[in-house]
């Protein structure tokens, strides 16, 4: 379906990237969202708090980070399209209910406009430190959809393809931006309502005595691995639980219904994950160096990525758009053919781990972290990307 | 002849007498037999007092007990 | 079902069903909880209660957190959120803002309500946002083993507090009628009548709505504190609960063996956080503002997609 037209400012924009962020949640149907007030995500909720009133929906500034990411859950279960916004502080009070999310299947965005961290770190400056965070900061195994974006523009595209996701799977779906990301502003094109597609709940058709709120196409080759969704006040009397549940929803304590609902829970992203994931790789087959990167830090390895094509090094780009679930597989591809791997983060490490052990040894992967607080000098990825150009092929790490 | 009565469902109770103990017109106790649980069961120890007035079912804490009323009689003609 | 019949009835009479059972899931009895523990009986006076109001019970929402009293949502026949620690408010404050139609009630414990998720019932309280929250207050942590609460009464032995508790309880009254409710009520599960009573109101107004309902905890309370057992403890209710409406909230402590001030304490007109919403926004915006629930059924079809778009 569309999106309702009611909601989308169709034009050319000079947004930031919090804003940009806003009008993809309006586009993409959100009518509820919760947050509490955090640098550098405010603008988001701030822009969000001033529209909706306009559109037909409610913004609620709750008490905490813990109260914002489990009210907007209660909206999902009252039929709304819902997100919440934060930065590192309030990404970690939110943990629970990221995992409360996953168990109950509970479709809602959770978007973390990244900061320098630990603890209260740098509140205005950037970072990509929460990556593995949003991989795994909640207890207990889930799986994880986040997708990064590196403009303006794309936190308006990528907003609405996160509230997409999180509707088709029943997930949490996380937007990881970052603090450049976030206050950079540039041109931002919203295209017509009618251009933009959205991806309508997953409700039920059953009558209310055939419904079983977790029971999905499993036995079906092809079946949907998701279940359908009974919204509260229709007379479905269902029961939603984040103890291990079986399909009726009842909680149940036995290896058996965890290993079930597990396996279900992961094998419903795994299994879909060709579409999930979104790339943009440049000049990746010819190339001897590939940099694999994300957000803001890719950008500033465009630079030295075309430094390194002036020295003659053949080097490709690969961007992780989609970071959770990782490429796996055309990371190992590339692997097979390449010298080195470069991968600049703005972290001393995360989604470079990631690589390394799909990488298996078979290539080189230089790290080129950062602490935060501003981007690399592109002159730092250049160093590494010339290093990678001098590995002796089949020397490995 | 009583006005009401109480339906247990024995396999619920856990023998905490609340029903017995709070009773206005005090017609239950306990029986001195088990349920499948061990526990002892309420009955009706003097039926004709029972007002069916569901005290018992509001107090019960298993949904185990419940009072009811007998319609009234029709009147007679005459 | 085995009846045990009244040898003394009619010939012929009517079985009149549990009026309770419509509101449970009869497939998880029996419950989890302790012979002799009261949290059954408030459900009990919940679903009486229910039935008195006539409310369509489609429309009834009921949201629990974690812990003893946390497991009623999902022994009741309505649509149920088991939801996290301390989180069963704000969880149903978006229920309750996404679809007013609802009448959304919060049932938990002590240890849920008041201390993990303190900060939510005030706040709750403050926006006079239109919850029913039943708080069942066994002064301790139940489903982990009996451990101090922030309602433990001083003196009490605990887990955690073996040589006696010295802390100061809450008097939860005292603090959400402070924060704003506009409802508070306290009852102890011997006063059913009441309790049912003081639900059936809460069912029916508009507004916050705060009951605590004193409730045996006999395995873990009682025992270490040789009170005897569940029974025992209803019959000191008895004797202890004073009712006093409109009380001085401030004298409302629970203290070891003292009495149990009870009654219906506040009951307010305020306007709730949906009223004052959209009559501030409409009158700040005026014709620009879209109120979200007043095409709120065909909005929700369209976003939905309920409605085919071709």
């Amino acid at each position: 379906m569309q999106a309702d037209p009611r909601a989308v400012l169709t034009g050319v924009h000079f947004l930031n990237g919090d804003q940009a962020c806003c009008e993809g949640a309006l586009a993409a149907g959100a009518r509820f969202a919760a947050g509490y007030p955090i640098t550098p995500s405010t603008e988001i909720v701030e822009r969000f708090s001033k529209r909706i009133p306009l559109v037909g929906g409610v913004f609620i500034q709750m008490e905490d980070e813990l109260a914002a990411s489990i009210a907007i859950q209660g909206a999902a279960w009252a039929g709304k399209k819902v997100f919440t916004v934060t930065s590192g502080p309030g990404f970690s009070l939110m943990m629970e209910h990221i995992g409360f999310a996953a168990m109950t299947e509970t479709p809602c965005v959770f978007v973390n406009v990244q900061r320098g961290g630990p603890s209260t770190g740098l509140p205005t400056l950037p970072a990509q430190g929460d990556m593995m965070q949003a991989r795994f900061g909640s207890h207990g195994d889930y799986p994880c959809i986040a997708l990064s974006p590196d403009s303006p523009q794309e936190c308006f595209r990528l907003m609405i393809r996160a509230m997409n996701l999180a509707e088709e799977f029943r997930t949490p779906v996380f937007l990881m931006m970052d603090e450049v990301v976030g206050h950079m502003t540039e041109r931002v094109e919203i295209p017509a309502a009618e251009s933009i597609e959205v991806t309508p709940r997953r409700l039920t058709e059953k009558a209310p005595e055939d419904y079983l709120p977790y029971e999905t196409e499993t036995s079906k080759i092809g079946g949907s691995l998701t279940p359908e969704m009974a919204i509260a006040g229709e007379g479905y009397k269902f029961h939603v639980t984040g103890l291990t549940h079986d399909e009726r929803g009842y909680p149940s304590m036995t290896p058996e219904t965890q290993h079930k609902l597990i396996h279900r829970l992961f094998a419903k992203i795994d299994t879909a994950k060709d579409r999930i994931i979104e790339l943009e790789e440049d000049h990746t087959e010819e190339a001897e160096v590939v940099v694999i990167s994300y957000g803001i830090t890719m950008r500033v390895a465009e630079r030295a990525i075309q430094m390194a094509r002036t020295e003659g090094i053949a080097t490709g780009k690969l961007r992780l758009i989609t970071v959770w679930p990782l490429a796996e597989e055309r990371i190992r591809e590339l692997a097979g053919r390449v010298k080195a791997f470069v991968v600049p983060e703005l972290n001393m490490g995360q989604v470079v781990l990631e690589v390394e052990r799909v990488t298996g040894g078979r290539t080189r992967v230089i790290r080129v972290p950062h602490a935060g607080g501003t981007v690399h000098k592109p002159e730092q990825i250049l160093e590494a990307i010339r290093r990678g150009a001098m590995t002796v092929q089949g020397a490995g790490a | 002849m009583a006005k009401g009565s109480v339906i247990v469902r024995p396999e619920r109770c856990k023998g905490c007498a609340f029903c017995v103990e709070f009773c206005p017109p005090r017609v239950l106790a306990l029986s001195p037999a088990f349920n499948a649980k061990g526990y002892h069961v309420p009955e009706l120890a003097d039926p004709e007092k029972c007002t069916g007035c569901d005290l018992c079912g509001m107090y019960c804490p298993d949904f185990a007990i419940h009072g009811f009323r007998f319609p009234k009689p029709a009147p007679t003609a005459g | 079902m085995s009846a045990s019949l009244n040898p003394a009835a009619p010939a012929a009479f009517p079985i009149c069903e549990n009026p309770a059972e419509q509101f449970l899931r009869s497939d998880r009895m029996p419950s989890i909880w302790c012979p002799g523990c009261g949290i059954g009986t408030t459900v009990n006076c919940f679903a009486r209660a229910l039935i008195k109001t006539g409310i369509d019970p489609k429309k009834v929402v009921i949201v629990s957190g974690i812990g003893c009293t946390g497991r009623v949502a999902g022994y009741m026949h309505l649509d149920s959120f088991h939801t996290t620690h301390g989180r069963a408010i704000p969880f149903a404050t978006g229920l309750k803002l996404a679809n007013p139609g609802l009448t959304v009630v919060v049932y938990s414990g002590d240890g849920d309500l008041a201390s993990i998720g303190g900060n939510h019932l005030i706040h709750a309280a403050r926006r006079n946002i239109d919850l029913k929250v039943v708080c069942v207050n066994n002064l301790t942590y139940s489903m982990t083993g009996g451990q101090a609460a922030a309602t433990t009464p001083r003196d009490a032995i605990t887990a955690t507090s073996p040589y006696g508790a010295y802390e100061p309880p809450l008097n939860l009254p005292h603090l959400v009628a402070a924060a704003g409710a506009s409802y508070v009520s306290r009852w102890t599960t011997y006063h059913v009548v009441q309790t049912m009573k003081a639900m059936e109101r809460m069912l029916t107004r508009r507004g916050f709505s705060f009951l605590e309902v004193i409730s045996p905890c006999p395995t873990l309370f009682q025992r270490r504190n040789r009170l005897g057992d569940g029974l025992d403890t209803m019959k000191s209710y008895k004797e202890l609960g004073a009712t006093r409406h409109n009380a001085n909230l401030a004298d409302l402590d629970m203290t070891m063996g003292g009495e149990i001030v009870i009654g219906n304490f506040v009951e307010r007109d305020r306007p709730d956080y949906l009223e004052a919403m959209q009559a501030h926004l409409r009158a700040q915006l005026q014709e620009q503002y879209v109120d979200p629930y007043e095409h709120a059924e065909a909005e929700s079809a369209l976003e939905l997609g309920e409605l085919s778009c071709g």
